[in-house]
């Protein structure tokens, strides 16, 4: 950073310092004169909000360690305290709560661009796999806080979360001894997941360090996808977009505010205002609203891996396999694929409904040999880890030329059916698991799956290649008349 | 060595093969290893469980107030432990199921060790939620013993798995009767 030539700040104490450490230089040249991509929509505002959001979480969350107690005896009270007793504790402690959900909601969105905007793609992969792992950190972080206040909700939720390690075979259950510190959730777990919980954050702070770096190595993707070429293309930093997101984040933190200040506990669950008692499991355990489409996925298992849907799950790899080894669509016998799909497609049926248990008590489709070798259990984790895993190689798995979904109409309409169906699980994963509700998880779960796989795989190698406009500067100027793609 | 100190000292140089390197690398690097081992298993062993979470593993428990048909619940190791007196129908209900219709094949004999008195964890093996069944106004499920309002596992007369997700029958501790109505859990 140091090598490269330094002009001088005219205010003395400045240029002593930045000849001496040249940090005025580095923030003028990352976030002054920056060039950014001249053609931002209001979807580039949520990387800032987010960050945002990070440092709103640090600063509450270390004010509210200040008051807290990690022990099973005292946590619960000393929340309680924080609320009534401790000078505008009640403010910083819904801000804290509050700023967890829109934390998520800044990265949701954040994805999506992401997702939308092929904003993934070469150059840009590990951009991406470092917003994956902050996602995963994340979770991780947010999880571990909500079982803080230590109220029903808290307790059984980080019963049943650390009860995922115990579907790994032979290990899970020492695993899950390891992970409490005990034979049941108790002080021991109270104490490491609050010290877990103050140090992630910083963890993260360091992830999107990289994030960042990275980002302004390869420099930001652009709502058409195409890469800056001349001065033409880009805008500096600043003004243009410390201004637009500025505004953004005035707005979003507006919504924030009427969270915070009139609908404090909307997004939490009253059973949390009850103490945590270990003999008593809440009716319906729910998640916070940010995990229910995972916690769809992993409910989505009603059923393990037979050797019905072995056979299928391994005719579908062979039948795509294509999709990841040829170089071009045309090179892809199609019709073979679609025999094999289909031949895939009765042995996977074969597989559920042998499993399915009817309302009667009977069997949907008895089949010989039908016993699962892998336990629903076990699906299920692996399921909603691997849901997370996939947005990991998606970069990889999603070859198309074409980066923005502007100029790919078929990626357009899979990305925008992928949204409905997350919320569609995210309904689901609200919902106690019965009826209805499973069947409909469970197609939402083979969306998302077949979408990051056997999806994005085909579209890249068959959905046509459009022309790209010649520039960022054109697709903004010639607008009317060269728009290939509306919307 | 003194073989060695010979050759050098003799005016050829030494035969630089790179085998006493390479010897050197390796013994160098698995003392790395090792040492960098046994200071992360202190680490990664204090998460275990402590010797005071350790040492109230065992719990004895007086059964003379339990009626016929009633449930009590106590605590073993943080968790709760069903200890129910069954109905000679339980009984019978829970010995008359065919063993193919089992997920998890136990016959009611190996659950319980008298017959009257079953003792099991009270912990669904699915995610970890405790199942109703315990009192008389709970909801216990299409098998008449346990049902886990989590995610909708049925446990029969026997705690044993019938319908729904969890995988395992509700589990057994290791206990003994020390006499007709006391009994030591752990």
């Amino acid at each position: 950073m140091a090598s490269g030539k330094r002009e001088k700040f005219d205010n003395p104490v400045v240029e002593w310092v930045d000849s001496r450490l040249p940090i005025f230089t580095m923030v003028q040249k990352e976030y002054g004169v920056f060039p950014t991509p001249r053609n931002f929509n209001y979807f580039w505002n949520f990387g800032a909000i987010a960050m945002f959001m990070l440092v709103t979480m640090i600063i509450s969350g270390i004010t509210l360690a200040m008051h807290y107690a990690a022990h099973q005896d005292m946590a619960f009270d000393s929340v309680e305290r924080i609320m009534r007793d401790v000078n505008y504790g009640w403010l910083v402690r819904y801000i804290h709560a509050n700023g967890a959900s829109f934390f998520f909601i800044a990265v949701y969105i954040h994805i999506f661009r992401g997702l939308y905007y092929g904003s993934y793609k070469q150059p840009r992969e590990l951009l991406w796999m470092f917003g994956v792992l902050i996602f995963l950190l994340m979770m991780a972080t947010a999880f571990m806080g909500y079982v803080l206040p230590w109220g029903q909700m808290s307790f059984w939720g980080a019963q049943v979360i650390t009860s995922f390690f115990s579907a790994i075979p032979l290990i899970g259950d020492s695993i899950v001894v390891w992970l409490r510190g005990g034979f049941s959730i108790d002080n021991a777990t109270l104490n490491r997941f609050f010290a877990l919980h103050y140090l992630l954050p910083f963890v993260i702070v360091g992830v999107v360090f990289l994030h960042v770096w990275a980002l302004h190595v390869t420099g930001s993707n652009n709502p058409s996808g195409v890469e800056p070429k001349t001065e033409k293309d880009t805008l500096p930093f600043h003004p243009y977009y410390t201004m637009k997101d500025t505004f953004g984040l005035m707005f979003f933190i507006t919504i924030y505010a009427v969270f915070v200040f009139f609908f404090p506990n909307s997004l939490g669950h009253a059973d949390n205002y009850i103490p945590a008692d270990p003999l008593v499991t809440p009716a319906h355990i729910v998640p916070e609203w940010y995990f229910l489409p995972f916690y769809a996925i992993l409910r989505a298992f009603t059923f393990g891996i037979n050797i019905y849907l072995l056979v299928g799950l391994a005719i579908t790899a062979l039948a795509v396999f294509p999709l990841f080894t040829r170089a071009k669509g045309k090179d892809i016998d199609l019709k073979s694929m679609g025999v094999l799909m289909a031949i895939a497609g009765v042995f996977l049926l074969g597989g559920y409904f042998s499993q399915l248990e009817l309302a009667s008590g009977d069997i949907a489709l008895p089949l010989p040999f039908s016993a699962a070798f892998v336990d629903a259990k076990l699906c299920g984790v692996l399921a909603m880890f691997g849901s997370i895993l996939l947005l990991f190689v998606l970069p990889f798995i999603d070859t198309h030329p074409n980066r923005s979904a502007r100029f790919r109409p078929w990626f357009k309409i899979g990305v925008l059916l992928l949204v409905v169906d997350i919320v569609i699980l995210t309904i689901c994963g609200a919902k106690p698991a019965e009826g209805f509700w499973v069947p409909l998880s469970q197609i939402g779960m083979l969306y998302y799956m077949g979408f990051f796989t056997v999806g994005v795989a085909f579209l890249s190698k068959f959905e046509p290649v459009k022309d790209l406009p010649e520039s960022i500067y054109k697709s903004v100027t010639d607008k009317p008349q060269k728009t290939v793609a509306k919307g | 060595m003194s073989k060695d100190s010979k050759t050098v000292s003799s005016d050829k140089a030494p035969v630089e093969d790179g085998s006493k390197r390479d010897f050197l690398y390796l013994t160098a690097a698995s003392m790395a290893a090792v040492a960098a081992g046994s200071v992360a298993w202190p680490l990664v062993d204090q998460m275990n469980p402590a010797a005071d979470t350790l040492a109230l593993s065992t719990t004895e428990v007086d059964l003379t107030p339990v009626e016929v048909g009633q449930a009590i619940t106590v605590m073993w190791r943080g968790a709760p432990v069903f200890i129910r007196r069954r109905t000679q129908a339980e009984i019978d209900a829970a010995r008359a199921v065919d063993m193919n219709a089992l997920r998890d094949k136990e016959t009611d004999e190996e659950r319980a060790q008298k017959p009257e008195w079953l003792i099991m964890t009270g912990i669904c093996t699915h995610l970890g939620c405790v199942p109703l069944g315990q009192k008389s106004g709970d909801q216990k499920g299409e098998y008449g013993g346990w049902f886990c309002p989590c995610h909708g596992s049925h446990y029969d007369t026997a705690g044993r798995i019938r319908k729904g997700p969890a995988p395992k029958n509700l589990i057994i501790p290791p206990y003994e009767f020390l006499s007709d109505t006391t009994v030591k859990i752990g």
